[in-house]
């Protein structure tokens, strides 16, 4: 019920900020984010972003995939 | 020319008609066949097995980036003609025009089919010119028709697809679409997306003169994408066909508006790609032989046929599979 | 041509690994039940062929996390008749306009004249009244929490601007209740939670922690990437493996335990509890949220009346036995007969994201 898409912010203005996916941009809010800049990461949903992502814990998730193929390859 | 909009009395037949026929539309189509200006169109003898084809073209905004509906109205039915093996000799063109069209777009939208007819090696062997009342037609509505000779030896045969053919996609999927979508700017969207509309004769008649026995069937995905073309075709043949979803060609500002909105980028309508499936040797030289071209450089083998019930499947990116249907209708932003 | 963010968690190596470890895990024990609560799962998990490639360890049950699906006839009925009143536009997400009500569709009467508007965002809405002061606009308000916030964004800014001519015809249900209701029913049978990715973001993996205690069931938060998804799922396997009922978050990348604070308090703002009719499965208390009084110019239910009965339903629709897992799009009678996309009977066929709907589109025979 929740299409989301990564967006990455290219600039903020206010409550509205423009976010780019692959090379289609939008302006959309950022009412429902405390702080956002340039740069940030965010999940784009009907026109709004509703949560930031973290490049960091996204490595991290890979990371453990990763671990528990390798894992299931030991067996 | 009168003022700077299209008037009723434009399509009346009267003085207005002939200034703008003569002035602003023959003009620009000059040639041996259009010029008399008879009621219609002589061709000459024609030397082989007659392909016709029509369609109507109503796309807002008339004019969008990458083309206009004047360059789709004739790479669409000089495309129609190409898919099924037929050179384009010559393509009608009849116009019905709101009342307050501007005449520069007007203009406009008609260099372009002049431009387009000539890349596409045709002639505007007639036409004609209505304008109705406004309110009653969105803006202009383009129809064309085309006449073309059939290559001796190779018509489409639906009946020879067999499992171990090929389909070769000509390019990436979407693009039109995409930027028509873009354009009429109901969803605040921006992308660098240009429509890839273009004239395919030349490029499928030669790949039909070098490989001609290995290609089975064409067909230009408009419409309804690739997906609704690849279910008529396994209609057509009643074969199964099984796309490799990791190779289908997608621009990623395309994929960037299908991922915001929800879209399947396979049913969005292409207005300058082909589809064709062939002889499964054949496959790899025809698409390097479509991308040293202008309009295959993204040319690429999308699939297979291969043994099983008809219709149309696809092997996922991460190797599941799943069924590639008709869809219902346009797709519509979606927020689930 | 990569989509950050997107593609890495497609990737196809890792998730045939993925696959066989799920494999090695689970060996020959009998399939685990597990249900996928919203819609955007069910959607990706036939779109990523992932069922038949899990095929013996896992049975993968849809649950009534599609909002649409879930939304009752009588809430169409009463948008085509709001609609009808001259001068009105209803601004819709795309996802409700083929959805058939007791006699018509949105589609369909906005072929006998109605003004519908297909957008995007909820602000578009607003951006619609502002520009034609003339026209009384209604959106559809229809979603779970993660849509909530951004519906209540539309009515601050509606607010913000003193407009007089824009309203929301709300439709939003909540999911954690949604969910106890179901692990509780006997006939559903559900071994472990697969939560919704962006729900969970707004209200925190937190939420699920009353459930998982209260019914010893497993919970995992999970992104909508097919690796995201089939990682889901080795958390689930796993945690009954070992006897456990923890709510796990898979989707750390983007949700975080307490939520979206900043989001909660705007829904606390601008929408009351209630209890609300969910299509096939009844009135679910305190699932509901309505527009609260501070805002009660901007709620199309009072500013026109409007009352939304919670209609009698077509006998033959089984929508509400699929939403609630009890049966399976091919167990329904009417499934590709009398009832497939092109001429749904009930919303699971015509959703973006109903099960049946995704069962039909991808499912391979």
């Amino acid at each position: 019920m929740c299409l989301g898409v990564p967006a990455r912010v290219m600039s903020v203005v206010g409550t509205s900020a423009t976010v780019e996916v692959g090379g289609a941009r939008r302006e959309i809010s950022v009412l429902l984010l405390e702080e956002v800049r340039e740069g940030d990461w965010v999940i784009l949903h009907a026109g709004f972003a509703i949560s930031k992502l973290s490049p960091e814990e996204a490595q991290r998730t890979l990371q453990y995939l990763r671990e528990i193929s390798d894992a299931a390859e030991i067996h | 020319m009168t003022g700077e909009k299209i008037l009723l009395s434009h399509g009346e037949g009267g003085k207005r008609t002939r200034e703008l026929i003569r002035k602003i539309i023959a003009k620009r189509f000059e040639n041996p066949i259009l010029s008399p200006l008879f009621d219609s169109g002589l061709l000459g003898r024609l030397d082989g097995e007659i392909a016709f084809t029509t369609d109507g073209y109503v796309v807002t905004p008339a004019i969008f980036p990458g083309g206009d509906i004047g360059r789709l109205a004739v790479c669409g039915t000089l495309n129609d003609l190409s898919v099924c093996g037929a050179r384009p000799v010559a393509i009608s063109c009849a116009l019905i025009l709101e009342e307050g069209f501007p005449v520069q777009m007007l203009e406009t939208i008609l260099d372009s089919m002049k431009a387009a007819a000539a890349e596409g090696n045709v002639v505007v062997a007639c036409g004609d010119t209505k304008v109705v009342e406004k309110g009653s037609a969105d803006g202009i509505f383009i129809t064309t028709s085309g006449v073309g000779i059939a290559s001796d030896g190779w018509r489409p045969a639906p009946e020879n697809v067999r499992p171990g053919d090929r389909i070769v996609l000509t390019g990436t999927m979407g693009d039109h679409q995409a930027a028509v979508l873009i354009a009429r700017n109901r969803l605040e969207l921006a992308a660098e997306i240009l429509s890839d509309v273009a004239p395919l004769s030349s490029m499928l008649l030669d790949v039909l003169s070098a490989f001609g026995g290995s290609v089975r069937f064409m067909r230009d995905p408009t419409r309804g994408g690739v997906g609704v073309s690849l279910n008529e075709m396994a209609e057509s043949s009643r074969v199964r066909i099984v796309l490799d979803e990791s190779r289908l060609p997608v621009a990623e500002a395309v994929r960037g508006i299908c991922e915001i909105l929800g879209f399947d980028p396979i049913y969005l309508a292409n207005e300058g790609k082909a589809l064709l499936i062939v002889d499964g040797k054949s496959a790899d030289p025809i698409v390097e032989t479509l991308r040293k071209t202008r309009y295959g450089r993204n040319a690429t083998v999308i699939g297979e046929v291969t043994d099983g019930s008809p219709g149309v499947l696809m092997k996922t990116v991460i190797g599941g599979l799943r069924a590639v249907d008709y869809p219902v209708g346009d797709q519509l932003p979606r927020i689930c | 041509m990569q989509l950050k963010y997107i593609d890495e968690f497609r990737d196809p190596g890792l998730a045939r690994r993925v696959v066989d470890s799920i494999r090695t895990l689970w060996g020959d024990r009998p399939p685990m039940r597990l249900m996928e609560v919203c819609g955007t799962h069910t959607v990706s998990i036939a779109r990523g062929g992932i069922r038949p490639l899990l095929d013996g360890a896992v049975t993968m049950v849809s649950g009534p996390g599609c909002p649409v699906c879930v939304t009752p006839d009588g809430y169409i009925d009463a948008a085509i008749g709001l609609g009808k009143r001259p001068g009105t536009v209803i601004a819709t997400f795309g996802d409700m306009l083929r959805v058939p009500g007791s006699f018509s569709s949105l589609e369909k009467e906005r072929g006998q004249g109605i003004d519908v508007r297909i957008l995007y965002s909820p602000l578009d809405a607003v951006e619609i009244a502002a520009g034609s002061p003339e026209k009384e606009v209604v959106f559809l308000g229809v979603g779970f929490e993660t849509t909530a916030p951004s519906i209540a964004g539309a009515i601050l800014s509606a607010t913000e601007r003193k407009m007089k001519n824009f309203s929301v015809l709300s439709s939003v249900r909540t999911i954690p209740l949604a969910m106890e209701v179901l692990v509780s029913d006997p006939e559903v049978r559900i071994e472990g939670f697969l939560c919704p990715a962006h729900v969970s973001t707004i209200i925190g993996s937190d939420a699920y922690l009353p459930l998982a205690k209260k019914f010893g069931v497993p919970c995992v938060v999970a992104g909508f990437e097919p690796l995201d998804i089939l990682y889901g799922i080795y958390l689930l396997l796993r945690q009954k493996k070992r006897g456990v009922a923890a709510v796990e978050n898979e989707y750390s990348r983007v949700a975080t335990p307490s939520g979206n604070r900043k989001a909660l308090d705007i829904i606390a703002k601008v929408f009351r509890e209630c209890d609300i009719a969910w299509r096939g499965i009844g009135v679910l208390p305190r699932t509901g949220l309505a527009i609260a009084e501070s805002y009660a110019a901007f709620d199309a239910q009072r500013k026109f009346g409007v009352e939304i009965p919670f209609a009698e339903e077509k006998t033959a629709c089984r929508c509400g036995d699929v939403l609630k897992g009890k049966i399976t799009p091919r167990e329904c009678p009417l499934f590709g007969k009398a009832c497939t996309p092109g001429e749904p009977y009930g919303p699971c066929m015509v959703s973006s994201e109903g099960t049946c709907a995704a069962y039909y589109k991808y499912g391979v025979q």
